[in-house]
């Protein structure tokens, strides 16, 4: 008898922990989706908590979305609302760069990376061990020490601020890992699925697009929602290489200016960084399996 | 695509196809083709009006269309030569892109910043180590080192510490209140830094003492009767109020990680343990402790790698003001604020030599583990 209270004490205490701290960690973000929905007036002047304090006298609405999304239109009330300098925000603009960098450097990383892992992993040729140990030591290199000379080959070829200039640089960043890992991958394949169809006359590139690209697609999926992810988030490369013109500025950078232009609209700012975060977690929830998968196989970049 | 490559046809057609000079043109054209249509794309995505969307569907598709395009391309062109030529080729088109890229964004960059190290501000006049003299010993790269060290070590220790502590303790609890729990503590992980900041920069605001508090944290405070604070202009505790946002992100990969670890002891051991009278304190550290010491090795090692070259939060909260520096900003300071690029380029090496130990650790740990499998 003593012990089952002493394990239902324990058990208490087991939840009670877990749902304080989880209480503790989802506060800022629940802080952040209310007051977007709330007016910049009230943002200011009372904390957030209040609104769940009187629900009904809230005052919620989509208003901060539909001006930073440039939405407004010629809506008088939105008009009213949008100070000087405001109708500038449309983070729409920002939505589509972000996604123009974003669908292309999660791919091509991923292409180059698989065709490169096939062939250190099944190609016989002088020096392949040689060259996929450099691949993986390059993984220690961080990215910074590229910035410089990258950025200026870009201003001699003309790609600075171009997305292929950033499509290429993120793949560069991104490849010693995904190699890495897709070797992994492909090379624990069983040999004779290789050695049947290589009787049937197939070439290495029949083999690779047929076999093994349908066959890797776990692998190839936890990378690409790992890079997308953080492509998604990046702010440095995005700064370095694309630079500040509002046709091709990503979500990252938009938002930092706002923190610095816009730093008491919390209103605003917290809709935007919604905006910002709202494909990755769709990703993050819809794809979290795969995620967790490629975490445990070490997609983390250093 | 569809030739064998194995099996060698015989010689007399393959002469007759080589010295085809019709055959031999199409080869060029084909090559000559794709690769003028990809750069009537490059001129078009940079100089073209059309709508934005339009602009970035039609990239899109040049992006990933091109560099699938190219691939098969080059197959092509090598399936035109004779079957040992062919063999010799095959590995190029594999590695050769990924070779390439690597060598051009990172092998030869790597050569490159070193030299630009030891030169000054433009790169023009040799100054020998001076850059590194600034490097270790200005005001900016010692207080930076300071604050790069609580990161590390606040960081990384919070981090790992909380991610143990909730994946032991979710490991006891009912599944479907286990997976909702590790849902909410790892959604961070899909946030940008700049967003967390953005969420943690409002936790942190400050109202004068009298008005409402907006920040949950001061909003915490005053109702507890202290004096509401500006922390992040806090020296020299407003560090550890950016490190609670990395804290923050970086619990939920810990966590995952570890759990995963603490689910793969087998059920028997932990059984024993308690049979031999083991209470659950010391079950924790004699047996599941040692077990997963080498998962809490790589997850500690990934975390300070992310640490040793934290970038965005600093750039987005502070702007590495406020005796809050570190050193990948430092380094961004010196290339596009001051363009000082011997500076910027002595910082970036002294971030790789930081780097490296750690990474060759985390790398051998990884694979000890992936053998384990």
């Amino acid at each position: 008898m003593a012990a089952k209270g002493k394990n239902l004490l324990g058990k208490i205490f087991v939840y009670g922990v877990l749902i304080i701290i989880a209480a503790l960690w989802t506060t800022p973000t629940i802080g952040l989706l209310v007051s977007s929905f709330r007016s910049g007036d009230d943002v200011v002047s009372s904390g957030w908590w209040t609104v769940f304090r009187n629900p009904a006298g809230a005052n919620l609405s989509f208003d901060n979305y539909r001006i930073v999304l440039g939405a407004a239109g010629e809506d008088p009330r939105l008009q009213e609302k949008i100070r000087k300098g405001q109708e500038e925000i449309n983070l729409f603009g920002a939505v589509l760069n972000s996604m123009t960098v974003t669908i292309p450097a999660t791919m091509i990383p991923i292409l180059i990376a698989a065709f490169a892992a096939y062939g250190f992993a099944w190609i016989q040729f002088p020096g392949r061990r040689m060259f996929f140990i450099s691949v993986v030591a390059l993984l220690v290199v961080p990215l910074q020490i590229a910035l410089i000379p990258i950025l200026k080959d870009y201003i001699a070829f003309g790609l600075s601020g171009t997305f292929l200039g950033i499509w290429l640089a993120h793949t560069g960043f991104g490849l010693p890992l995904a190699i890495y890992l897709l070797y992994n991958y492909i090379s624990s394949l069983p040999r004779d699925i290789f050695e049947s169809a290589f009787i049937d006359g197939a070439s290495h590139f029949t083999i690779f697009t047929r076999l093994i690209l349908p066959l890797s697609v776990p692998a190839l999926a936890s990378f690409a929602i790992f890079q997308f992810v953080w492509v998604w988030n990046d702010l440095l490369v995005a700064l370095v290489f694309l630079g500040a013109r509002p046709e091709v500025e990503v979500l990252t950078q938009r938002l930092l200016g706002m923190l610095g232009t816009f730093g008491t609209d919390w209103h605003l700012l917290t809709a935007g960084a919604f905006v910002s975060m709202f494909f990755p977690l769709l990703v993050f929830f819809s794809l979290q399996r795969y995620f967790v998968r490629g975490l445990l196989t070490g997609a983390v970049k250093g | 695509m569809q030739h064998a490559e194995e099996i060698d046809r015989p010689p007399g057609i393959l002469r007759g196809f080589a010295t085809n000079l019709g055959h031999m043109l199409v080869s060029l054209l084909i090559p000559v083709v794709t690769f003028v249509v990809l750069w009537r794309g490059f001129i078009f995505l940079r100089d073209g009006q059309a709508p934005q969307w339009i602009m970035a569907i039609v990239a899109i598709v040049w992006g990933v269309g091109g560099a699938m395009a190219l691939f098969l391309v080059a197959n092509w062109v090598i399936e035109q030569f004779p079957p040992s030529w062919r063999r010799r080729l095959t590995p190029f088109i594999f590695v050769g892109p990924a070779l390439v890229i690597l060598a051009w964004y990172l092998f030869i960059p790597t050569l490159r910043t070193f030299y630009a190290s030891l030169f000054d501000a433009n790169g023009k006049n040799f100054v020998g180590l001076e850059n590194y003299v600034y490097a270790f010993t200005s005001k900016a790269m010692t207080e930076s080192f300071r604050n790069n060290l609580i990161w590390l070590v606040v960081g990384t220790g919070f981090s790992t510490g909380f991610g143990l502590l909730i994946a032991v303790l979710a490991d006891r609890t009912n599944p479907a209140f286990e997976t909702f729990i590790k849902a909410l503590i790892f959604m961070p992980m899909a946030i940008s830094m700049v967003g967390a900041s953005v969420i943690w920069k409002f936790m942190y605001e400050f109202r004068p003492p009298g008005a409402d508090q907006i920040g949950v944290l001061n909003a915490v405070v005053t109702a507890l009767g202290g004096k509401p604070q500006a922390w992040l202009l806090m020296q020299p505790w407003n560090t550890l109020f950016l490190v609670a946002i990395l804290i923050w992100l970086q619990t939920g990969y810990a966590m995952v990680i570890i759990s995963a670890a603490i689910k793969g002891i087998p059920g028997e051991l932990l059984e024993a343990g308690r049979i031999d009278g083991a209470n659950e304190v010391q079950v924790f550290f004699k047996i599941i402790i040692p077990h997963i010491r080498g998962t809490l090795v790589t997850v500690s090692t990934t975390i300070i790698l992310f640490t040793l070259k934290i970038f965005d939060i600093v750039q987005s909260m502070t702007g590495g003001n406020f005796g809050t520096q570190v050193i990948a900003n430092e380094q961004y300071t010196q290339m596009f604020r001051a363009f000082h690029f011997g500076r910027g380029a002595a910082i970036a090496i002294v971030l790789l030599v930081a780097v490296i130990p750690v990474m060759y650790y985390n790398l051998r740990q990884f694979a000890q583990q992936t053998e384990a499998f």
